[in-house]
């Protein structure tokens, strides 16, 4: 079951601004799917490994080699605002 | 119009003996393309690519790739909103193999967003049609790449199965989809929705089409760590029988299933007889733990997608939305604006199966579910060559008819959502008609078992002679 | 009531690798604003990190001379949380399975040792107008990504001084392993303390708050002393301690609470997909623990065989600075320059000359090493007495030069057992008669007045052995 309030938390959590309507929504439909999901709690997997990875590729390191970068008009060129050679954004404050 | 009639195999074939021009193909199916009814393309190229090699193997055969392969200056924008004529400034690797092979890029094909959804209903810019009855959904994610090949707007196209987006489009859309085993192909300029799950593969007219796509998309990539070297060439099936094959059929999958229709069980059942004709051995096996599939994945997948979904926050590309100078604000208006009611689900299923106090019961244990699934594989791939399913419990359904329900809506996945949970490829073969709709066959193998599961998916599409030519 | 201080350090280290952590975008500083970023340090849809080896490396080796335990398997996680910048929405660090765990350095015991990645940089643009009333900040991609190591310290550090000095400690200590720059000013080196303080004597320890932004080593003892202070103020006062993170202000000293995010602690760690485990190979650690200088615990053995004392070996052990210039003295001492200088009074005039620098990297001052080991001789071979040599070494600092030039040019040589200190000996008698008269009478302690007499006279040039000896002879005892 998930309610309002949590909606609200998760919400906030994810930065997803959502409406009364949609909050409602959430609610049900996510504490419907979870129902569902709820079923794996009754397995017992006492000493069972969780799998982090499918694949388990040994090295996976890369050596420490530059690669060429984008060009500062590249990089900002999908920005949508754009302040004295970076990426512009409302101030986080302290 | 037989160039149409042609297979992509087929149509390189001619290519290299000089009996067809690539820049005749590659015009009659832009014009398809760019005449498109389905919405199936959401960008379609309008420069003639450069003539290919001589020896490229694919031969000019233009291909689809779905919305979320990013490529360099082309509209990349995973079918959302939030992306809405994002132009990357690079490409994708299995593209750059595809090119480098000889393929140009032929358009960009609508997908449910970011990948999420198993209808096509949820993309940003509207559904795609399914090309036997318009009426119908085409499946998702991948149901762009499916219905294009299927209604010959596209000679073939690649799409990504997480939980089986490419397997469910190709079913309801008649064509063929393999799902590789995960690491085989890059992700890298693949745009994520779930990484460990996210595998791209092709979706193509016949298994042929499907294996000479796919030798092209194999190999370690530098940029995906996670990436494989394939340990073998991809070989051009040519199985003609099924003689020592054993073939386990999941009781869990099948015969225990709810919601399989009767037509899409008759078919089943037809089929594996015809493998048994073929000499195959046919037996029931279990997968204890396939039912909880869809549980884990409905966790996995979100958690993935909640935290893979973060970057788009209105600073460095994409859409912004910003009312009175509010950091915050500014991130929650844009993610609430640019994305769609299903992506917006997950990421709050994702994120809440994180948060704290929530983790160990439900993305902890959904992990350990999933060890638990690759061990049932691992025991059924001891005694059996490869276990077989439908792949979708359904045909293609009506538009609309699930998206009031999305628990409806995941519940079809079963048969899907398993073996990417394993990491283990897996291919879907139209395997007959019911109600005038595709039903079709789905065939596992452990790991790298590419080679074999295309040989024998060769020798039961011989056998069957499904006829895909209806929708084009 | 006594209050005792309890704490633990987090420091972040930049790595000195050729590229970034997780992508082939060369390291810089100084650069414009965004010329260092690629696909991957951007966080474009669709890119994904590859772990550089050499940062591996470099943890490993901080992990080996940190004494820790090294994983040979380590995962990544993501730590999700919203600020911009932070490119992907999360930042890519260790979580439960770190790459090193445990370990020492000095007194201190170490936690954990992990990698991840540095975030970018924002720049406050104040208000721009553009919405009225709004401020404005813009990110600047060249750092975000840059390989970080983390440093994590058990709650062992017990005053604001000692945990400066065991920072500058792990400061030399990384400065030796050529991994990082260790600049606290550019911000190469940074430190973040847990603070919190109980009553002495009592093993339980007290809600703790963080501190953040303490960009040099003297703010880290101010902004722990500060805190400390306001912890013990509270809790005198009957309040409590309120777990929270703290700006330290240098400027006025002042603390700050940083504004209480509510997700702050739910970053919803889980294991990164993205990258595929760290297998550390025996090889690895092989090649790790080639490329690391002598450790400060060796060192600090080889030191005591030198018969240094234990607190001198341990302090030039741990300060390389000091420890390398010790060496190069010595080494020139040993190549005998006639008097046969020990080497624990070679290392006392090495402690000497660090105090009269204020701490400073002797290396870098104006005495070279072949100067101290000769000011060391004159003094060993009675040339010059201890205090005409602490004068010289005076003007060693001040202006560099050769000792025994400037023995030579203010005649400060000692002065021998010759007329000329008879002369100021019976002078000295005569001037203190009392002082004379106990002494005759057996109190022998009486007789410093005469000797400092004679001190002063010879302005330090006398060898007070023999004017004692001279004293107590001419006074018949
Ligand atoms: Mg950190
Ligand atoms: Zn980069």
């Amino acid at each position: 079951m998930l309610d309002r309030s949590e909606v609200l938390h998760v919400a906030r959590l994810a930065r997803l601004r959502l409406t009364d309507e949609e909050v409602e929504r959430m609610s049900r439909e996510l504490s419907k799917v979870l129902d569902h999901i709820e079923k794996i709690s009754e397995l017992d997997l006492e000493g069972v490994p969780p799998t982090s990875h499918v694949v388990d590729v040994p090295g996976g390191l890369r050596a420490d080699e530059p690669r060429p970068c984008l060009s500062r008009e590249e990089a900002l060129a999908s920005a949508p605002a754009v302040a004295e050679g970076g990426f512009e954004v409302p101030s986080p404050g302290l | 119009m037989t160039l149409l009639a042609l297979t992509a195999a087929q149509a390189a074939e001619q290519v290299r003996a000089g009996e067809l021009a690539p820049a005749e193909l590659w015009e009659a199916y832009r014009e398809r393309a760019a005449a498109d009814e389905l919405n199936a393309f959401l960008w379609v190229a309008d420069e003639a690519p450069a003539s290919p090699a001589d020896d490229a193997p694919l031969a000019g055969v233009p291909f689809a790739a779905k919305d979320l392969f990013c490529v360099r200056g082309v509209p990349s924008q995973a079918a959302s909103r939030i992306l809405e004529d994002y132009r990357p400034p690079y490409t994708a690797t299995v593209v750059e193999q595809i090119v480098a092979a000889g393929a140009p890029v032929l358009g960009k094909t609508n997908q449910d967003e970011f990948a999420m959804g198993s209808s096509n209903e949820n993309s940003g810019f509207g559904p795609v049609l399914n090309p036997w009855d318009r009426s119908r959904v085409p499946g998702g994610s991948s149901g762009g790449s499916a219905a294009a090949v299927a209604a010959g707007l596209a000679p073939w196209a690649i799409g990504t199965d997480t939980g089986g987006s490419i397997r469910q489009p190709a079913a309801l859309c008649g064509v063929v989809g393999l799902k590789p085993t995960y690491g085989a192909c890059s992700r890298y300029g693949m745009i994520a929705f779930a990484s460990s799950l996210d595998q791209a593969g092709p979706l193509t007219r016949d298994v042929t089409d499907a294996a000479l796509l796919f030798s092209a998309m194999v190999g370690k990539d530098h940029c995906d760590s996670t990436s494989v070297a394939f340990p073998e060439a991809v070989r051009r099936p040519r199985a003609e029988d099924l003689r020592g094959i054993r073939l386990g059929v999941p009781e869990e999958l099948t015969s225990e299933a709810e919601g399989l229709e009767p037509g899409v069980r008759e078919n089943f059942e037809a089929t594996l007889r015809l493998a048994e004709e073929l000499g195959a051995e046919v037996e029931p096996t279990r997968l204890p733990h396939a039912a909880h599939g869809l549980s884990a994945y409905y966790l996995i997948a979100p958690a993935e997608a909640s935290s893979n979904l973060a970057r788009y926050d209105g600073v460095r590309y994409g859409l912004r939305v910003e009312a009175d100078g509010d950091l915050v604000d500014m991130y929650s208006r844009t993610r609430a604006a640019g994305f769609g009611p299903e992506v917006k689900r997950r990421i709050m299923l994702g994120t809440y199966a994180l948060s704290a106090g929530y983790y160990d019961a439900y993305y902890g244990r959904a992990q350990r579910v999933r060890t638990k699934i690759a061990e049932d594989f691992a025991g059924a791939f001891e005694r059996f060559d490869f276990v077989v399913t439908p792949t979708s419990p359904t045909v293609a359904f009506p538009l609309g008819a699930r998206t009031d329900d999305p628990l409806a809506m995941y519940l079809a996945d079963y048969c899907t959502v398993p073996m990417p949970l394993a990491g283990i490829p897996a291919i879907s073969i139209p395997n007959g008609l019911s109600e005038g709709l595709p039903t079709s066959f789905q065939i596992a193998g452990p790991a790298f078992s590419e080679n074999r599961i295309l040989d024998a998916a060769y020798a039961l599409e011989q056998a069957i002679g499904f006829d895909g030519s209806v929708p084009r | 009531m006594s209050w005792e201080p309890v704490i633990g350090l987090e420091v972040h280290v930049q790595l000195s690798t050729r590229t970034k952590m997780f992508c082939g975008c060369e390291l810089s500083f100084g650069d414009p604003p965004n010329v260092h970023t690629c696909s991957v340090c951007l966080g474009l849809p669709g890119s994904l990190p590859v772990a550089n080896e050499r940062a591996v490396q470099y943890a490993l080796k901080i992990g080996l001379a940190l004494e820790c335990e090294l994983a040979p398997r380590s995962i990544f996680h993501r730590k999700n949380y919203f600020y911009p910048d932070l490119s992907k929405g999360y930042q890519i660090s260790q979580y439960d399975e770190p790459l090193c765990r445990g370990g020492r350095l000095g007194d201190v015991r170490i936690h954990r040792v992990h990698l991840e990645e540095d975030a970018a940089k924002l720049v406050h643009l104040g208000q721009s107008g553009r919405i009225h009333g709004s401020d404005r900040s813009v990110v600047d991609f060249n750092r975000g990504g840059t390989p970080l190591v983390e440093i994590v310290t058990e709650p062992d550090l017990r005053t604001p001084e000692d945990a400066r000095e065991w920072l500058v400690l792990l400061r030399n200590t990384l400065r030796q392993l050529a991994v990082s720059d260790v600049n606290m000013e550019e911000g190469s080196l940074r430190c973040d303390a847990n603070v919190s303080v109980r009553q002495a004597g009592t093993a339980e320890l007290g809600t703790k708050t963080e501190l953040k932004n303490m960009n040099s080593f003297r703010f880290v003892e101010r902004g722990i002393r500060a805190e400390v202070e306001r912890q013990v103020g509270l809790l005198e006062s009957g309040q409590n301690v309120v777990q929270e993170t703290l700006h330290f202000d240098p400027q006025g000293g002042t603390l700050t609470p940083l504004r209480s995010k509510e997700e702050a602690h739910d970053y919803r760690y889980f294991p990164e997909p993205d990258l595929v485990p760290v297998r550390v190979t025996e090889e690895m650690v092989a090649a790790a623990r080639a490329e690391l200088p002598e450790l400060p615990a060796a060192r600090a053995e080889r030191y005591l065989e030198l018969e240094l004392s234990a607190d001198t070996a341990r302090r030039f052990a741990y300060r390389p600075d000091l420890g390398d210039y010790f060496e190069r003295a010595l080494a020139v001492a040993a190549a005998g320059d006639g008097a046969d200088v020990s080497a624990q009074s070679l290392a006392n005039w090495v402690a000497e000359l660090a105090s009269q620098l204020d701490d400073a990297d002797p290396a870098e001052s104006k005495v070279a090493p072949e100067a101290l080991a000769r000011l060391a001789g004159l003094v060993t071979g009675r040339g010059v007495t201890s205090a005409v040599a602490q004068q010289v070494l005076g003007r060693l600092v001040a202006e560099g030069g050769d000792p025994a030039a400037i023995v030579e040019a203010e005649s400060l040589a000692t002065i021998g057992g010759g007329g000329e200190l008879e002369e100021t000996v019976r002078a000295a008698i005569e001037a203190n008669p009392d002082a004379a008269e106990r002494v005759r009478a057996g109190k022998a302690e009486a007789i410093g007045p005469i000797v400092g007499y004679v001190m002063r006279e010879t302005k330090g040039r006398a060898d007070g052995g023999q004017v004692t000896r001279m004293v107590r002879e001419r006074l018949g005892v």
